[in-house]
């Protein structure tokens, strides 16, 4: 029984951040009809800046907001500099683009920082609390689990009880009518990379210290998870994003306690063929697509 | 149509000409007296294959640039009988389907007399068909795998790391004698750096001496469940097979469970620069812990061989961090320039192999080198250290075993120092 | 609905042009078609060094598996990630197969096209079941089930290391070029020989298959699945039948490699090989079969391309430590990026663009 607390609450709290990461995913699906592989590498990037920061000034909170800050200048970069120039008919190509950005955003990278492992800092002690004799959360899961709550709670705020949330959903959903009625279209979408690419960068900071250390190729493996958890979840919905990445956090962390890690791949498999062969749409899909 | 057919038809005769005249005067066999690939009288040309990018490149990328340092140590130095060392290192990323390229790239483009050191169990064992097929030397393979040591299958190939088991049994060898009546677990990364090293410490500890195993996958970055396992079961001593990335991760998600037991980590995972760094703030975690090594301890001021390599990467390699790669890619370049030297002025791909598998080559290493006739395994050993006060040194005696049932027996013969120019002689 | 379709066509190739005048048999132009690149492979191979026969040879395994996922994705509309791990289904079957026959003492080199057909005929059942998955689902969901299975493939390896011998991998024993062509043949101009005869046939299957009523049900289904349902096309069946037969072209792909490696490791087949797949078709020009040849010849020739550009500067120990490796990505990188912006129909888009423009000139010339 320990155990099973004990792994869950370990899964949780690894879940926390794969659901942050999927929200950042889920932003951009519903902005701009893209996947956007390159989301895990600009979370990297943002952390990177972070620990420049963070080593100039000794400061932990001055690089973790200089992360957000980076994020979101990144997003706008990406979409101004890149996305808006790909042409977008045929939706094979931003993905293309997107792992070209991955491509060069690492080696970039790699050149100024080096191919290294780095220490990536927690902002509070990771040391779990006992209660009763059993570990359970450090008061850095709590941070975690904070964090994403207020995130996700933001981002529904803004979308449902903001114009400027309203404006961005008319965007996505029909940009000639919005374009009609005077919506930025445009600048609706910058903004939409700009909040994903911010909320990418935070879970960024909230997960590489639970990994290897920061290194260019950091978020590969958190990306492959947590783009698997928005797909369970639904990509069109934010609170599918949540409990898709608790899910899959749960899963990876049962799986690796009581089979063995080496199962892992074969159980994520698993869950998308469950989900995805009864919901097609994930999980949290709005309405059945129209079937003719 | 008509005019298709005939243009097909004319193309066709065109490269059938062609294809004649290609075909003749092509083929020849290789004559005798035929210059050896890679050898002039003023330079030699050697290949390799490292990741140095990608995720396994960490701490791996130092290796090679480490070795061509040294090589430019010895080319300012005169080089070998005349000969200055050309190095080509090649990035494969740890990818077998890369290093595939590359070497065939090196071999039979670039035309290197051998390729030395390359990196990695599942990359190297991709060619080694291929390089026995072309007869070209394949010395000092950079890893633990029991693979390279085939005389009879893959005669050119040379081991040099000590193998995993061979590692295995020197830990346990440190349970039984330092540690006894502890409770023992072990974790190991799932291939055979972790079955391997697994071996080595039944042999020692017997199969019910280890109270409970994990593995581990690097495609996996939480070790929790399998650190929180250790802990249910009271575990006193954990063994690691691990990389140093898990190293790190391993210990430090043990302090957060509120687990502290003694740490023995095999050769690979246990550069104290390299994990420290990686922790960071919490470097402080690592005292205590005990590892396996057989070159000279990179913090070591006081070694000869620390002193000639600090100077050598200083002046050749641009001051690069100094750590434990740094140590084994210099000293892979020292023992392949006391090989060249044995192999004597007129060298041919068949005197190289001739010269190390006699053997009797005495470095840097604490450890004996292993090469003869019928054994291509590298390093037959290796000693403890202890990390304390912030600073990893070696203690008590220096091992040596093998990777069967043999005792683990102390290695007494004395070490070596350097020559003065730092450049072996024949 | 096509918000969520994986591939919407360039609208200007939905349509086969057809053009006048031409009374040839589809197979008979391909079979001819076929001989003449058999010819020049033929002619290439001695005048090209043993690396360069080989790097052909590699090209050649790499263009089943792209012709392969072009048809998938290009022609029929469904996007895999999963590529690479049908390409290892191939590879290791073939490597078994190859191991027990030398087992046995079987080493005859023919016995070399059965084992291939085994591998296909392998890959052929895994793809028909992530097929039938893969039907029922679109866009970011299919490339979410298709990521799992490229990074299960590789996985299973270790966890049935008994068989597939982990991440170390299989040898694989193959026959040594026959006696006839002589004692000093090279041995990559025989790889060269049998990736071309395979990939060639491969090719050829596929050009007809897509000019056959199959080529044009994808296309409808690709195009709209509502009309193409409405014209009586079975759009399921449609797409895993696209699905089984992209599936056998990787297959095939993945043997290849496996024959020119004599060796197969998890590690070479992992989620990087089904990403740079895609690139491939993409940035060669989606949905033609000579896109896929350019995609092919990219993924062979990018990374030594851009190793010989970076080893142009001479560069301090301290500097080329960070560059090396790294500069060769970058340049990928922004060239991947660049392509698609400025050509967003790859390369063969491109060119057809051109030789478009310089025909019309022409004729505007003469007359």
């Amino acid at each position: 029984m320990d155990r099973f607390l004990f792994l869950t609450l370990d899964g949780l709290s690894r879940g926390a951040v794969l659901a942050a990461f999927a929200l950042a995913l889920v932003l951009i699906w519903r902005a701009g009809r893209i996947v956007n592989f390159a989301q895990g590498a600009m979370a990297v990037a943002a952390a990177y800046v972070a620990y420049s920061v963070t080593a100039a000034t000794g400061s932990y909170w001055l690089g973790f907001a200089a992360a957000l800050v980076a994020g979101l200048l990144l997003g706008v970069v990406v979409d101004v500099a890149v996305m808006r120039l790909v042409d977008h008919r045929s939706p094979l190509n931003p993905v293309i683009v997107a792992l070209g950005l991955v491509l060069l955003i690492q080696a970039v990278l790699g050149m100024v920082y080096g191919n290294e492992y780095l220490p990536a800092r927690a902002p509070f002690s990771r040391t779990a609390l006992t209660v009763g004799g059993t570990a359970v959360l450090s008061p850095y899961d709590l941070f975690v689990f904070g964090t994403v709550g207020v995130v996700g709670a933001a981002l529904v705020w803004i979308f449902t009880r903001t114009a400027i949330g309203l404006r961005m959903r008319a965007a996505a959903f029909a940009p000639e009518v919005s374009r009609l009625l005077g919506v930025n279209v445009g600048g609706m979408l910058t903004l939409g990379w700009a909040l994903a690419s911010g909320v990418g960068a935070l879970a960024g900071m909230l997960v590489i210290p639970t990994e290897l250390g920061l290194h260019p190729h950091a978020m590969d493996l958190v990306f492959v998870s947590a783009f698997t958890a928005a797909v369970v979840g639904g990509l069109d919905s934010p609170p599918g994003a949540v409990v898709g990445g608790l899910g899959v956090g749960l899963l990876l962390s049962y799986v690796s306690g009581y089979a063995g890690g080496d199962l892992i791949p074969l159980a994520v498999l698993a869950l998308l063929l469950t989900v995805l062969l009864l919901r097609p749409g994930g999980l949290f899909a709005p309405v059945t697509a129209r079937r003719v | 149509m008509r005019s298709t057919a005939r243009r097909g038809l004319a193309i066709a005769s065109t490269l059938t000409l062609l294809l004649t005249s290609a075909a003749c005067g092509s083929d020849d066999g290789p004559g005798a007296g035929q210059p050896v690939p890679g050898v002039t009288d003023t330079e030699i040309v050697v290949g390799t294959h490292m990741p140095l990018t990608g995720p396994a490149s960490a701490g791996y990328s130092k290796i090679a640039p480490a070795t061509k340092a040294y090589f430019d140590y010895v080319n300012a130095n005169g080089g070998v009988h005349g000969r200055k060392i050309t190095y080509k290192i090649m990035d494969d990323g740890y990818n077998p389907a890369t290093t595939q390229q590359v070497v065939r790239q090196l071999v039979l483009q670039d035309k290197v007399f051998a390729i030395l050191n390359g990196l990695g169990t599942p990359t190297h064992t991709g060619v080694l068909d291929f390089l026995h097929t072309n007869r070209v030397p394949d010395l000092f393979v950079a890893s633990g795998s029991r693979s390279w040591d085939q005389p009879d299958r893959y005669p050119g190939t040379f081991g040099f790391n000590p193998d995993y088991t061979v590692e295995g049994k020197i830990l346990a060898n440190h349970v039984k004698t330092e540690l006894p009546g502890k409770k023992v677990c072990f974790l190991g990364q799932d291939d055979d750096f972790g079955r391997d090293a697994l071996v080595g410490v039944e042999k020692v500890l017997g199969a019910d001496g280890v109270a409970a195993r994990q593995t581990y996958v690097t495609s996996n970055t939480n070790v929790a469940p399998q650190i929180g396992a250790f802990k249910s079961a009271g575990c006193e001593v954990v063994i690691l097979a691990t990389v140093p990335g898990f190293t790190a991760l391993s210990i430090g998600t043990a302090a957060r469970l509120g687990f502290s037991p003694q740490w023995l980590v095999s050769n690979v995972g246990a550069d104290h620069p390299t994990l420290s760094r990686q922790l960071g703030d919490a470097a402080g975690l690592l005292e205590g812990l005990v590892g396996v090594n057989y070159l000279p301890m990179q913090g070591d001021t006081a070694d000869p061989w620390i002193q000639l390599f600090t100077k050598v990467n200083a002046e050749h390699n641009g001051g690069a961090e100094f750590d434990g790669n740094t140590v084994y890619g210099m000293a892979v370049g020292y023992l392949f320039v006391q090989v060249l030297q044995a192999a004597g002025q007129d060298l041919t791909r068949e005197s190289l192999v001739e010269a190390v598998a006699k053997g009797g080559y005495q470095g840097p290493g604490v450890a004996p080198l292993r090469f003869s006739g019928t054994d291509h395994s590298g390093y037959g050993g290796g000693r403890l250290s202890r990390v304390s006060g912030g600073k990893q040194s070696y203690f008590g005696p220096t091992y040596e075993t093998d990777e069967s049932d043999g005792p683990v027996n102390e290695y007494a013969a004395p070490a070596v120092t350097p020559p003065a120019n730092g450049v072996p002689t024949a | 609905m096509s918000a969520t379709r994986a591939v919407a066509p360039p609208a200007r190739h939905a349509a086969e042009p057809v053009r006048p005048g031409r009374s040839v048999p589809t197979v008979l132009r391909h079979l001819a078609f076929a001989t003449g690149a058999a010819l020049v492979v033929l002619v290439l191979s001695y005048q090209l060094d043993s690396f360069r026969n080989f790097q052909l040879a590699t090209v050649a395994a790499y263009l089943c598996a792209t012709a392969g996922l072009t048809v998938l994705t290009g022609l029929c509309g469904q996007l895999s990630l999963g590529h690479g791990a049908l390409m290892a289904t191939g590879a290791y079957t073939l490597a078994l197969v190859q191991n027990a026959f030398a087992e046995r003492g079987l080493t005859a080199g023919g016995l070399l096209i059965l084992s291939l057909a085994v591998a296909v005929l392998a890959t052929v059942v895994v793809g028909a079941v992530v097929g039938v998955a893969a039907a029922r689902l679109r866009g970011p969901y299919l490339a979410g089930l298709t990521l799992a299975v490229a990074v299960v493939v590789p996985a299973l390896t270790v966890t049935f290391n008994g068989v597939f011998n982990g991440e170390q991998g299989l040898s694989v024993p193959m026959a040594p070029a026959p006696r006839a062509l002589g004692p000093y043949f090279p041995y990559e101009r025989w790889q060269l020989w049998t990736a071309a005869v395979a990939t060639l046939l491969c090719l050829v299957l596929l050009a007809n298959l897509v000019r056959s009523r199959y080529g044009r049900a994808f296309r409808a289904v690709r195009d709209d699945e509502v009309a193409a349902r409405l014209a009586g096309i079975h759009v399921a069946r449609t797409q895993v039948i696209a699905f089984v037969v992209s599936a056998a072209s990787a297959g095939l792909g993945g043997a290849l490699l496996a024959v020119l490696a004599q060796s197969v490791s998890p590690g070479a087949f992992g989620l990087t090989l089904s990403l740079f797949l895609l690139m491939a078709v993409v940035i060669g020009g989606l949905g033609r079969l000579a896109g896929a040849v350019w995609g092919a010849f990219l993924l062979v020739a990018l990374p030594d391309l851009t190793h010989s550009l970076t080893s142009l500067f001479t560069l301090s120990p301290a500097a080329a430590q960070r560059l090396e490796g790294n500069l060769p990505l970058a340049i990928f990188g922004v060239t991947l990026i660049v392509v698609m912006i400025a050509a967003p129909g790859g390369v063969q888009g491109l060119l057809s663009r051109l030789t478009g423009t310089l025909r019309v000139r022409w004729r505007h010339h003469r007359s």
